[in-house]
């Protein structure tokens, strides 16, 4: 495989570009490895990696339906970042900001980390006194945070709304420098090419049909490509977990519903961080493209329809402009939707599924891009060993049963 | 946006609405005892079905919980009646 | 500059000469220009430069489909970015800057990046700027790339108005075939709307001489006369950008410039899609010069503002639609030489300027090249809706295929480009009949871009993805259409691939040697053309975003001096008077307690729930006992959620038998009341329970302190207000002068209180006379600041202040119905899950400080000997004006053992010292309480 560099890119330059192999094979499908994993997004691509690297698993195919990083990998609005208030949830997400840091020279592909921080702000005294309450938890998580009084906040994000018609003024917020945006098809093929360089099939456009089970023990699936065995089996399909888990014959704590992203025109750069504001329910980070990429919340109406509706568009484009209101002539050039797995905790499920052989690696929710080093890591883990990883195991879906519930939603302000 | 048939009301854009849950779900009876496993599968369990699904719907407006009987890939309505009357 | 402007009439007007500048440069043109039109018109070709390399750039198309032209222009001191030149209409004093250009687009300090263009290839930052750091590049990089640039201020004037709109048919597009559906439509009697994006309907009808014995403006003057005088609606610069769920299509409705288009949220029983169709681009060696231009752009160009945008024109395309182009620009002076692109591989000669065209060894010498590889019909929105798609080998392009719900195609966009057939085709469907099978006169020649070609072949122009681009990507196996797509930026450009889209499909089918349709489509993603984000903002911004609720009692509050502000979605008072606030919100906590505070409760939940199954149902909606509860009786209680989760708290009053009222805190009443809705008509039986919000209806006026029992001895209530005839949690139904009221002792403040509550036309009256009783006992009015100090020295909580998502009522102390309690209500069998059975579960706490010691800060954190873990945190914290030292609330893991113990306090960075305490600070034997 040839090596990404300065040199590399220099000299195909002078040969017409006409050296460079491959990113990753084509290959079809042998009957059998030690691990098939469903789903060739972030995180499946990810797992193969770790399995390869982390456990020398190398006999490891990824099948997907379509073509790899279609899903919510490349779907999402690349925010990665780690300001969490449970120090599980911390301790994951801190863990895959660490892993990013570093990605792109592990992976020997730019994936573009860019940690240009993220502001949330805060509106009122009440929530000036919850961000405290979050910066402080995420000091003593060990995560970077600082707490922003309003001119703090003007200095960072210059565009948004200081003026007096503001319909919630802005107090402060909560800062991660660290956090930031990466380059989100990168990462995807990042991962597909190292994965594939140590061995691992990556098998497109081969959807699974049904899961072959033996003795109450999944022990392959049957696909569009024929039959594939595995001595354990790792889905990490996104919105679709459902999907697979109704061939296991197992309900999921989880609810598919839509989540909309949106692009403009490029733009010169106009503004250097992430910015969320929880009351307008909106986020906003310039691309180094210079397109501004915003998202909101969930569409209201549970789907597996990857299109947005108009709703929420209006909702959140709006809120846009009440918190920018100089991007009110700023044109919309695009915009789609993903199908995220909801959790009614909001914090991911890794571990088993309840059919033995098959395991699950999903409910990220809408935030399933900033974990996918972390996901893949820790799922990897899990397949090679049989055991948690001590920083998954919180998230073992035994949570439902037990109550141990890691819910970020009602512990912080941060929308997620 | 979506037109859902609130059935005492007639059709209405979707942002009157609020998602109650999935059809089907019976409370168990905690008057007796009840297993972890069971009181989980109640409280989160989930069918998220892709195709038909029937689901319980609150019109904001009128207050009132209705079934409705929809397409959760292409979004078609195909049904919505009284939750008081015979589930769909 | 020689004038391009022919003697052609157009559709300018030519008494109305507009002057503009471009980059700096004073030009002309006329009313009905587009900014394009006027500079070409100029002789100006070089209109902007290429996103990545600088290359010079000249219009493309006439229209949305230009890539190429794209300019800040100011007007009126306000800069709008990234407009297309080929839409932008012409207007007196405005000035265009080409984005992406310094100083200007014809001579660019940074062209000389396409001298790099080989080490800048496809995808090539994906390959290096890893070592040492991505952070170095990146900010160059991030300058380098953008378009146009935005001014800092919101503009001024510029509000979307957004309407929602039905009717039977919609037409979208106002050409040949989309005029003539309409109006056999609107013929037939249905309700028809006609849109087309540009101001003027006829689409590339004027590039005809004839249609039906009638000049084309005749005829669709005569069309648009009969659609009206039929009752049809015709809207003029309107776009429809996409089609959403239930059919629901956005119109984006364009004023003048620098305004906000309108948003019509468009309901049709029918749409019909007549849309039209692009040139296709021709894939050869210096295709992206500006000169080069599609076929039907320079026959618009013409048709529509008289200019001619070359004299010797090479016309390069594959199909007969050429034919009637030549003999259009021959009849308008220009000398055409027709060079069929598929006898062998062109390229463009010259550079800035276009000096000719090659084929093999011959040259012509020519200053502008036409070409057209086919016509691809524009089916965005029939994908937004869901159609398929078939791809045709005769026509070499995707048409409609299976249709969606109520959508038809028809016209050019059906792949039906021969103006007879298309406008039976418009009128059988417009009359609501089957179209035959048309006859076609229309025929190509397929072409093929030839892989491994020497020479830079552009693909998508804006975004500089070449032929050797996608060869790259189909080396490096990027070849699904859309890794494609996203490796090379293929399409992703402002015009969102409307002409690179086909072009790279093409590219890849060659590469590959795979039939076209194999390779598929990308996603047609709206809107069809960008559009400004007010589009979707409206008129529902600032104060109205999310309106305020109100008091019916503000005008007293403002006359009271009244700091009003947000809580809980209401507007209230903060506190009274003007000067510190601190020292004013001191003097109301002393008044309440010294004397009496009156405070408006007006938002307290309302809540009636009535009916034969109103006791089993509270029973079972709250964690207390509520069957026990006597009438006139009040309980303080909790709801859960299922997960066994304080939602919220508040006081229950059983009026009658079956007849009781909630009062849930104020900013929880809708969510409690649809809880109370869902478990009424799920699970219950719903004609046994009746649930009536009075919230709104009804206002309340709080006495609270210990004169309170004085000053409401003032009302004439006839009421006997002593503790033994009404007790703490007792309430009370009267009458004053035939105005029912209802009087509940109960305090959120440690003092005795009552909170009186009256329909609230007449609440002003009530109001005032309890101020006016008040004033001769020191009682003031209070506000909610004031209040959360009182409650926070009583030790009551502030659900979601003092609690947090995992708080249940056991964390509360409030013990007994969890062990006790034999009916089932909801979220009991969550109570004893694992989690809910573990001792060190955060509980509600009182922390105190050492003499003399500040108030902790809210938000701090409880943390362990070695501050690396938090245990808890501050969640109420005051300094308490009553008892002359600071009191705080916490939740504290394992709280309820702590008492005692001094704890650690940890607040961005620093430590303190506290000592953990029961969480009540004032009277906690409530012997004022229950005076």
């Amino acid at each position: 495989m040839t090596r990404y560099s300065a040199f590399t890119v220099f000299r195909e330059g002078l040969r017409g570009q006409k050296g460079w192999d491959k990113a990753w094979r084509s290959p079809v499908p042998k009957p059998a490895y030690d691990v098939v994993i469903i789903g060739a997004g972030g995180h499946g691509l990810a797992t193969a990696y770790y399995l390869a690297k982390n456990h020398g698993i190398k006999d490891v195919a990824v099948i997907e339906k379509g073509w790899l990083g279609g899903g919510n990998t490349g779907r999402n609005t690349t925010v990665i970042r780690s300001n969490y208030f449970y120090p599980e949830s911390a301790a994951l997400y801190d863990f895959s900001v660490r892993l990013y840091e570093n990605l792109s020279r592990e992976l020997n592909y730019n994936v573009m980390f860019s940690q240009r921080g993220m502001v949330v702000t805060a509106h009122s005294e009440p929530e000036m006194e919850m961000a405290a309450r979050q910066v402080n938890a995420m000091r003593l998580n060990g995560v970077d945070a600082e707490f922003l009084d309003r001119d703090q906040v003007r200095k960072l994000a210059p565009l948004l709304n200081y003026g007096p018609d503001m319909r919630y003024p802005i107090h402060g917020g909560v800062f991660q420098p660290r956090a930031g945006t990466g380059r989100h098809d990168a990462v995807a093929w990042g991962f597909a090419r190292a994965a594939d360089a140590q061995g691992v099939d990556i098998i497109q456009n081969c959807q699974v049909l049904e899961l072959l089970t033996e003795g109450g023990r999944c022990v392959g699936v049957r696909t569009s490509q024929g039959e594939i065995r595995a001595s354990a089996i790792g889905a990490t399909v996104a919105g679709h977990s459902s999907v697979i888990a109704d061939m296991a014959q197992v309900d999921l704590p989880i609810t598919s519903y839509a989540l909309q992203a949106f692009v403009s025109e490029p733009l010169k750069p106009v503004l250097d961080t992430v910015v969320l504001c929880p009351p307008f329910g909106t986020y906003i980070s310039q691309s180094d493209k210079g397109g501004l990429v915003i998202g909101g919340g969930l569409d209201r109406v549970p789907s597996y329809g990857q299109r947005g509706n108009l709703p929420m568009q209006e909702a959140v484009l709006a809120g846009l402009v009440e918190m920018m209101p100089a991007l009110a002539s700023v044109k919309l050039l695009r915009h789609w939707a993903g199908i995220v797995d909801v959790t009614p905790d909001s914090s991911p499920i890794i571990g088993p599924s309840g059919l033995e052989g098959l395991y699950l690696n999903c409910g990220w929710g809408t935030g399933g891009f900033k974990a996918i080093p972390a996901g893949g890591y820790l799922f990897a883990h899990l397949l090679a060993t049989g055991h948690h990883h001590d920083l998954s195991r919180p998230f073992d879906p035994v949570r439902f049963t037990t109550g141990h519930l890691i819910d970020e939603g009602a512990a912080s302000g941060i929308a997620h | 946006m979506q037109i859902f048939p609130c059935p005492f009301c007639g059709p209405r854009n979707e942002t009157e609405f609020h998602f109650a849950g999935e059809l089907g779900k019976v409370r168990p009876d905690t008057g007796k005892e009840v297993n972890a496993r069971d009181w989980a599968t109640y409280l989160y369990a989930q069918r998220n079905e892709k195709g038909l699904v029937r689901e319980v719907w609150l019109h904001l407006t009128c207050s009132e919980l209705f079934v409705m009987e929809r397409d959760s890939l292409t979004m078609d309505v195909r049904a919505s009646k009284s939750l008081r009357g015979d589930a769909l | 500059m020689t004038s391009h402007r022919t003697d052609r009439a157009g559709l300018i007007d030519r008494t109305q000469p507009r002057n503009f500048t471009f980059d700096g440069k004073a030009y002309r043109g006329f009313e009905g220009d587009t900014l394009a039109s006027a500079l070409l018109a100029n002789g100006v070709r070089v209109m902007g430069r290429s996103f990545k390399y600088h290359r010079p750039r000249g219009p493309w198309g006439a229209w949305v489909d230009d890539p190429n032209a794209i300019m800040t222009v100011t007007l009126d001191g306000r800069s709008f970015p990234n407009c297309p030149a080929a839409t932008t209409p012409l207007v007196e004093d405005m000035q265009a800057r080409a984005v992406n250009a310094w100083p200007s687009a014809a001579f660019d300090i940074k062209a000389g990046l396409d001298l790099f263009h080989r080490w800048l290839g496809a995808g090539f930052y994906y390959k290096t700027f890893m070592w040492p750091d991505w952070h170095l590049f990146e900010p160059m990089i991030r300058k380098m790339a953008g378009l146009g640039d935005i001014s800092r201020d919101a503009p001024k004037n510029y509000t979307a108005d957004q309407v929602h709109d039905h009717c039977e048919v919609l037409v979208i597009g106002g050409g040949a075939a989309g005029l003539a559906c309409a109006r056999a439509a609107a013929e037939a009697g249905r309700g028809v709307v006609l849109v087309d994006d540009h101001p003027i309907f006829g689409g590339g009808l004027h590039q005809s001489v004839q249609i039906e014995d009638r000049t084309p403006s005749e005829w669709i003057a005569d069309q648009l006369a009969a659609i009206m005088g039929a009752g049809g609606r015709v809207l003029p610069t309107t776009t429809a950008f996409g089609v959403y769920d239930h059919g629901l299509v956005g119109l984006a409705e364009y004023g003048a410039f620098g305004t906000a288009p309108h948003l019509h949220r468009m309901r049709a029983d029918r749409i019909v899609l007549a849309t039209g169709a692009l040139d296709r681009p021709v894939t050869f060696a210096g295709n992206d010069r500006p000169g080069v231009m599609a076929v039907d752009a320079a026959c618009e160009y013409l048709a529509r503002y008289g200019v001619l945008v070359g004299r010797r024109i090479a016309l390069a395309s594959n199909n007969s639609l050429a034919d009637a182009a030549e003999a259009m620009l021959t009849q308008a002076g220009a000398k055409i030489t027709r060079i069929s692109p598929q006898d062998g591989a062109i390229r463009a000669l010259g550079g800035k300027q276009l000096k000719g065209l090659a084929q093999g060894l011959r040259r012509h010498e020519v200053d502008t090249v036409l070409a057209s590889g086919g016509l691809t019909p524009l089916v965005h929105l029939w994908r937004h809706a869901g159609g398929k798609l078939d791809w045709c080998a005769a026509r070499q392009a995707f048409l409609p295929g299976a249709a969606p719900d109520g959508m038809v195609a028809i016209g050019a966009a059906n792949g039906t480009f021969d103006l007879d057939q298309a406008l039976s085709e418009a009128r059988a469907i417009g009359a609501g009949n089957a179209s035959d099978a048309a006859a076609r006169t229309y025929s190509l020649t397929p072409l093929w871009p030839e892989p491994g070609d020497k020479g830079r072949q552009w693909i998508d122009f804006q975004h500089d993805v070449t032929l050797k681009d996608v060869e790259l990507a189909a080396r490096e196996n990027y070849v699904s259409v859309e890794h494609l797509k996203r490796y090379t930026t293929l399409g992703m450009a402002s015009d969102q691939g409307k002409t690179s889209n086909m072009a790279g499909l093409a590219a890849m089918a060659a590469i590959q040697d795979r039939p076209l349709p194999e390779v598929g489509t990308t996603t047609f993603r709206p809107p069809f053309v960008p559009v400004p984000f007010e589009m979707y903002h409206g008129h529902h911004g600032k104060q109205l975003w999310h309106p305020l609720k109100r008091l019916a009692l503000e005008p007293q509050h403002r006359a009271a001096g009244a700091a009003l502000g947000e809580y809980g979605g209401w507007l209230r008072p903060g506190w009274y008077g003007t000067g510190n606030r601190g020292d004013l919100i001191r003097r109301e906590v002393l008044s309440a307690r010294n004397a009496a505070g009156i405070f408006d409760a007006s938002p307290l939940g309302k809540i009636e729930v009535m009916g034969p199954d109103a006791e089993d149902f509270v029973n079972f909606i709250y964690y207390n006992t509520i069957r026990t509860l006597k009438p006139g009786n009040i309980r303080y209680g909790f709801m859960l959620t299922e997960g066994g989760i304080v939602m919220d708290d508040g006081v229950i009053a059983r009026l009658t038998e079956n007849r009781f009222v909630i009062s849930c805190s104020s900013g929880h009443v809708d969510s409690v009341r649809e809880h109370l809705e869902a478990w009424r008509q799920d699970g219950n039986n719903p004609d046994r329970i009746f649930i009536h919000d009075l919230t709104q209806q009804w206002s309340t006026v709080t006495i609270t302190g210990p004169k309170a029992r004085d000053i409401l001895a003032k009302l004439p209530l006839g009421l006997d207000l002593s503790a033994q005839a009404f007790p703490h949690m007792t309430v009370q139904e009267t009458q004053r002068e035939e105005t029912p009221i209802r009087i509940a002792r109960v305090s959120f403040t440690g003092d005795i209180s009552y909170e009186i509550s009256i329909r609230s036309s007449r609440a002003s009256d009530l109001w005032d006379k309890v101020v006016a009783a008040g004033e001769p006992h020191g009682a003031t009015p209070i506000g909610i600041e004031a209040l959360s100090i009182l409650r926070a020295e009583k030790g009551y909580i502030m659900v979601g202040k003092d609690t947090d998502g995992e708080t249940m009522p056991h964390d509360l102390g409030i013990t007994i119905p969890r062990l006790k309690k034999k009916p089932a209500y909801i979220g009991d069998r969550s109570l004893h899950s694992d989690k809910a059975n573990l001792p060190d579960r955060k509980a509600l706490v009182g922390l105190a400080v050492g003499d003399g010691d500040k108030v902790l800060p809210t938000g701090a954190h409880i943390v362990d000997g070695t501050l690396s873990r938090s245990l808890g945190y501050v969640t109420s914290s005051y300094d308490s004006p009553t008892l002359g030292h600071p009191v705080a609330l916490g939740l504290l893991e394992n709280g309820s053992a702590r008492t005692g113990e001094i704890v650690s306090v940890w607040h961005m960075g620093e430590t303190r010292q506290a000592t953990v305490c029961a969480a009540c600070f004032f009277d906690p034997e409530g012997e004022r309480l229950h005076a």
